[in-house]
């Protein structure tokens, strides 16, 4: 069989690419910092609040592979999704969808990103750091990018785990080894992540029936995701109170645990309740606006009990 | 052969964003070179060793 289909002419030159218009800015687009900011800050958490000490070259190695390996999980989500990326207006003028990346380039980035991350992760730091940092990004992509997303409403209750894994890869940096407590920093993201989408996904139902994402309001309609909010929230401030009550973390921490996890209580709640009119989207950016909120002080006030409870000042 | 007018001539603004992205990649092994420089004078002969 011929390579060359009969017709060709080989006397002319090939078609050269087009020459990339990507700028620096648009690669580190694609590594989703947002995203990577709540990742590098929980990895942290686990990294500080587990047993030992770190030194701070190892540990800023850790997190930086953190980092790096969760910007590839965001470029190789951009490659596969580019297609709805482009449908929903959230995400139109992402670097693919707006043309300024090419996505081959952003599929080449990423590889080289999760390979290096992982490969340095566990030649630097530790073997276990680097084999779960290899599990979060195929969770992420192959796992909830590529199967779950497009195929069930439970993509964001499943993939979540994806999101839920970096403080239990900072604490196996630290100590090359996983206990209870970090297992608790997982199931508080890995609960705190269906309301906190589905409260997104109430406001942004439209975008996603558009594209085709079986997101919960498009399968199951409005109020069926306004009760599951409500039964993920009534699960998720216990279990955020947890490593208070289990004896892992002090009261400075178990207050702001039980302070957060009411509110998130009271604004999931009012998400059930307010079920028309503008007072139905209102509620939802409130519960959305303050889930971002719990998390980061869930996780600082887990640091600070535990930095007062090093200097003997723990309660 | 191809002639140097079949080639492909960036604009102004390519060369920019091309110039631009070179430099993001050699900062990035500079910080690589020096962040294992780093990792071996803290672990000493220790960075050989990675159990399991």
């Amino acid at each position: 069989m011929s390579l060359v289909s009969e017709g060709a002419d080989l006397t002319k030159p090939l078609a050269l690419a087009e020459p990339s218009l990507a700028g620096v800015e648009d690669y580190l687009a694609l590594m989703k910092p947002r995203v990577m900011s709540l990742v590098v800050f929980t990895a942290l958490v686990g990294l500080l609040v587990a047993p030992g000490h770190v030194h701070p070259v190892i540990g800023f190695t850790a997190l930086l592979c953190i980092a790096i390996g969760a910007g590839a999980s965001g470029a190789l989500n951009m490659w596969y999704d580019a297609d709805i990326d482009a449908i929903m207006t959230r995400t139109a003028r992402r670097p693919i969808p707006a043309g300024r990346v090419l996505p081959g380039e952003a599929l080449a980035f990423g590889l080289t990103l999760a390979v290096g991350s992982v490969v340095v992760l566990g030649l630097l730091v530790n073997a276990l750091a680097g084999a779960l940092l290899a599990m979060t990004i195929a969770f992420y992509v192959l796992i909830y990018t590529m199967w779950l997303k497009r195929s069930t409403p439970q993509n964001i209750v499943i993939g979540g785990a994806a999101g839920a894994f970096p403080p239990m890869i900072g604490w196996a940096a630290a100590t090359g080894s996983l206990t209870v407590e970090p297992v608790l920093l997982f199931l508080i993201i890995f609960l705190w992540t269906p309301p906190h989408f589905w409260a997104l996904s109430l406001l942004k139902c439209d975008d996603y029936a558009r594209a085709g994402v079986p997101m919960l309001p498009v399968v199951a309609g409005f109020d069926e995701t306004r009760k599951q909010i409500l039964i993920y929230t009534l699960i998720l401030a216990p279990v955020g109170l947890s490593p208070a009550l289990l004896g892992y973390a002090g009261l400075v921490y178990g207050a702001f645990a039980f302070a957060c996890g009411a509110g998130m209580l009271w604004l999931a709640w009012r998400v059930y309740r307010d079920r028309v009119g503008p007072a139905a989207p209102a509620a939802a950016k409130k519960l959305f606006a303050f889930s971002l909120l719990y998390v980061f002080v869930l996780f600082a006030a887990l640091l600070l009990d535990n930095a007062l409870a090093r200097y003997g000042l723990g309660l | 052969m191809i002639a140097p007018d079949d080639g492909i001539v960036l604009t102004e603004e390519q060369k920019r964003r091309r110039r631009a992205r070179s430099i993001a990649i050699a900062l990035s092994l500079g910080v690589l070179v020096v962040l294992f420089y780093l990792v071996t004078l803290v672990k000493g002969p220790a960075v050989l060793i990675r159990p399991l």
